[in-house]
């Protein structure tokens, strides 16, 4: 009896680590499916589409699976389960829709581009055993990681090997340390400075108030450049106070100082999931100053039974917002909803913008996909500062042999639950 | 008044602990083992209680009476599958055992619910009550908890004082083998210490979430280990201790993140649990029981 009842749990335990791995096939099953979707639209569309090219043919070549030589592999990473899984997905999603675009159009110096997404759950360790593996498949090129903390982390092995890395949306500036690697978005001093930059000059607070998370790089880096900007710049810092990874759950104490200070705006420069929770504490204490965040706190309104009362008129510093009416933005945004039934934030659009840059740095080295790893990588690296790209993320974006992007930053606020710019 | 602001806040995050806390103590007490699992069956709580409110649209008092119900048959089975079977087996194996339970509620959840965070709406409408003209805000959410604290050591050790389950526990942390040949039913004891504790998890994962609204597969691990240290802070085993322990730990750690630094705040608690080991090794309100040969 016992024996029996010891043998059906372990069958049971078995089944659900099995079904643990059901769970991640389904998922780049579902997206496989719904990026071919994607891909027959945007066929459809051609010229409309924000691909800037028209569409050439019907290359079937996605995903079939293509023997090394014949196409781009291209690696992602990025947490598509756990705290940070918004920004994974909106990632994973976008790249695969330019992804799809591009090689409905044609390929990259007429190759087609394979992706692949591995999860790593915003953690350094997760991440750089999805390199390995993603290495292990062929990659040549990595889009990634999505998080700060893991991509430092990952930034060190893509330099061991002379690999071409561009990061979405990482924005410390120990990322880009080695020369082969490059960023999408803006670095943490720029976002911390680039904030206190608007927040004076829009006359939004004179006294303000800062917490952050100090066990994280991305966190830390953004609340030691706006402090010294903001100091610049003529506000008083009445607060500044951190939270670590082990106690962020209660955020009173840190409230309850900015309001005693009497701050006006309080500055938040972390994610979205301990945003919410600071949000609500503030709620129920009675505190109602300006809440300004970074490009973490994008993603905030999409977290389940949130309520997005709470989030009216919270602003933040993005380059993307998806109710911009220009034409690139329409499209991609009518793609994303149609593939995946969500907004696309400003991540997905980094992500987008990620892919058509490597593939504009592949065109511009003529790149071939039998060359070897580190030869790839160098040439690319060497491409990527004479490269200039229209993206949805900002006009005529370029970028710095050190790996820094250069473009114009834009505040939203968030309207009636929907992020509106400003 | 910042310093009764912080004050009230230390209590109330104590109160958590707490009620946690007594999960531990008692289970502790009886069956001498430490049900790391505990942590995780808060976790369990807070989602059907989530589930219950968001997608069934239950009010919240059914919603927990629900959530209870589902956390106290969670104690049971566990306690029937995973550790009846290791009733005499070495301490080292149970707590191996609590410790794989706990990583396979926490892995169970992800499957069923997703690693992303759900926000939790409170379960509390009580109004914020205001103070010295407005100066000093009690949150409901904190009114509740600490209400609901003191309710249930009041009761619970009323339970354990006064009915005859209540003194077969007693009987059954004292000395088990006698117990048994006194005709108490050992096995069926356990198990309602564990029903209890497991009922109480619920109800403490559903302030600790109404407070802290977010919810992961992960959010019972570290309230859990926290309930853990005041348990052992307060005593381990003694009920009385399980509250003193909560409350202290609250409000060290929030007074602490006020005043010395809001990134020790952690360190500072647990250099205070091990002084407090250094001088009583037993706890706060521990008993030392003395090995009759």
């Amino acid at each position: 009896m016992k024996k029996a009842l010891s043998v059906v749990l372990t069958a049971a335990m078995a089944v659900s680590l099995a079904a643990c791995g059901n769970d991640g096939g389904n998922a780049a099953g579902t997206t496989d499916a719904a990026a071919g979707g994607a891909a027959a639209e945007s066929t459809e569309s051609g010229a409309a589409g924000a691909g800037n090219e028209a569409a050439v043919g019907n290359s079937a070549d996605a995903g079939s699976g293509a023997a090394a030589g014949e196409a781009f592999k291209i690696g992602g990473i990025g947490p598509t389960t756990g705290g940070a899984a918004l920004y994974g997905n909106a990632v994973m999603n976008a790249a695969q829709i330019a992804v799809d675009e591009i090689n409905a159009a044609g390929g990259v110096n007429g190759y087609p581009i394979e992706f692949k997404f591995e999860d790593d759950q915003h953690d350094a360790e997760k991440s750089v055993n999805a390199y390995n593996s993603l290495k292990d498949w062929g990659m040549q090129v990595l889009m990634g990681t999505v998080t700060t903390t893991p991509c430092v982390a990952v930034a060190d092995m893509t330099a061991a090997d002379g690999m071409f890395q561009l990061t979405p949306s990482a924005s410390s500036t120990d990322v880009i340390e080695n020369d082969n690697v490059f960023q999408i978005c803006f670095t943490d001093p720029n976002q911390g400075a680039k904030s206190a930059q608007y927040i004076a000059e829009n006359g939004l607070a004179s006294k303000v108030a800062v917490i952050y998370n100090s066990s994280d790089v991305y966190s830390s880096g953004i609340e030691e450049t706006f402090i010294a900007e903001a100091e610049a710049q003529g506000l008083e810092v009445v607060a500044d106070e951190a939270f670590t990874d082990d106690s962020k759950t209660d955020f009173s104490t840190q409230l309850q100082a900015a309001q005693s200070a009497g701050a006006e705006l309080v500055f938040l420069p972390f994610y979205y999931t301990e945003a919410s929770i600071v949000l609500k504490q503030a709620d129920g204490m009675g505190y109602e100053p300006t809440f300004f965040g970074v490009d973490g706190m994008d993603g905030i309104l999409g977290v389940e039974n949130f309520d997005t009362s709470l989030a009216e008129g919270v602003m933040l510093l993005t380059p993307f917002a998806a109710d911009a009416d220009d034409e690139a933005t329409k499209a991609f945004v009518a793609k994303y909803e149609a593939a995946y039934g969500s907004t696309p934030i400003q991540f997905a659009a980094d992500a987008y913008d990620a892919i058509y840059a490597i593939k504009l740095a592949m065109e511009t080295a003529g790149v071939t996909p039998d060359m070897s790893v580190s030869d790839m990588g160098a040439a690319l690296s060497e491409a990527m500062p004479n490269i200039t790209l229209d993206g949805l993320t900002g006009e005529g974006m370029s970028w710095e042999a050190t790996g820094e992007v250069s473009k114009a930053p834009m505040a939203v606020v968030i309207k009636d639950g929907a992020y509106t710019a400003m | 008044m910042n310093f009764l602001t912080y004050l009230i806040n230390g209590i109330s995050l104590g109160s958590v602990y707490a009620i946690i806390a007594l999960g531990y103590t008692m289970v502790y007490g009886i069956a001498k083992m430490l049900n790391f699992a505990h942590g995780d069956v808060i976790m369990i709580g807070c989602y059907a209680v989530f589930l219950a409110m968001s997608r069934s649209g239950l009010s919240p008092l059914p919603s927990v009476a629900l959530a209870v119900i589902a956390c106290t048959l969670l104690g049971i089975t566990i306690e029937k599958i995973a550790y009846k079977p290791l009733r005499r087996a070495t301490p080292l194996a149970v707590l191996i055992t609590a410790i794989g339970v706990s990583y396979f509620l926490q892995n169970m959840a992800l499957l069923l619910f997703g690693a992303d965070t759900k926000s939790f709406g409170s379960v509390v409408n009580v109004p914020a009550l205001k103070l010295a003209g407005g100066a000093l805000t009690i949150s409901g959410t904190t009114i509740v908890t600490v209400a609901a604290c003191v309710v249930i050591m009041v009761g619970l050790s009323l339970f354990v004082k006064r009915t005859k389950a209540g003194q077969a526990m007693l009987a059954v942390s004292e000395d088990k083998d006698a117990a048994q040949l006194m005709g108490v039913n050992v096995n069926a004891t356990i198990s309602l210490t564990f029903a209890i504790g497991s009922g109480l998890a619920a109800v403490a994962g559903v302030l600790f979430c109404s407070a802290y609204p977010t919810l992961t597969p992960y959010t019972g691990s570290m309230p859990g280990i926290k309930a853990f240290t005041a348990a052992v802070f307060g005593g381990i085993g003694s009920i009385p201790g399980a509250l003193v322990g909560g409350i202290l730990l609250g409000v060290i750690e929030i007074l602490g993140r006020a005043y010395i630094s809001s990134q020790l705040s952690d360190a500072i608690v647990f250099a205070v649990l091990i002084l407090v080991l250094l001088v009583k090794p037993t706890g706060l309100l521990g008993k030392q029981i003395h090995e009759k040969v």
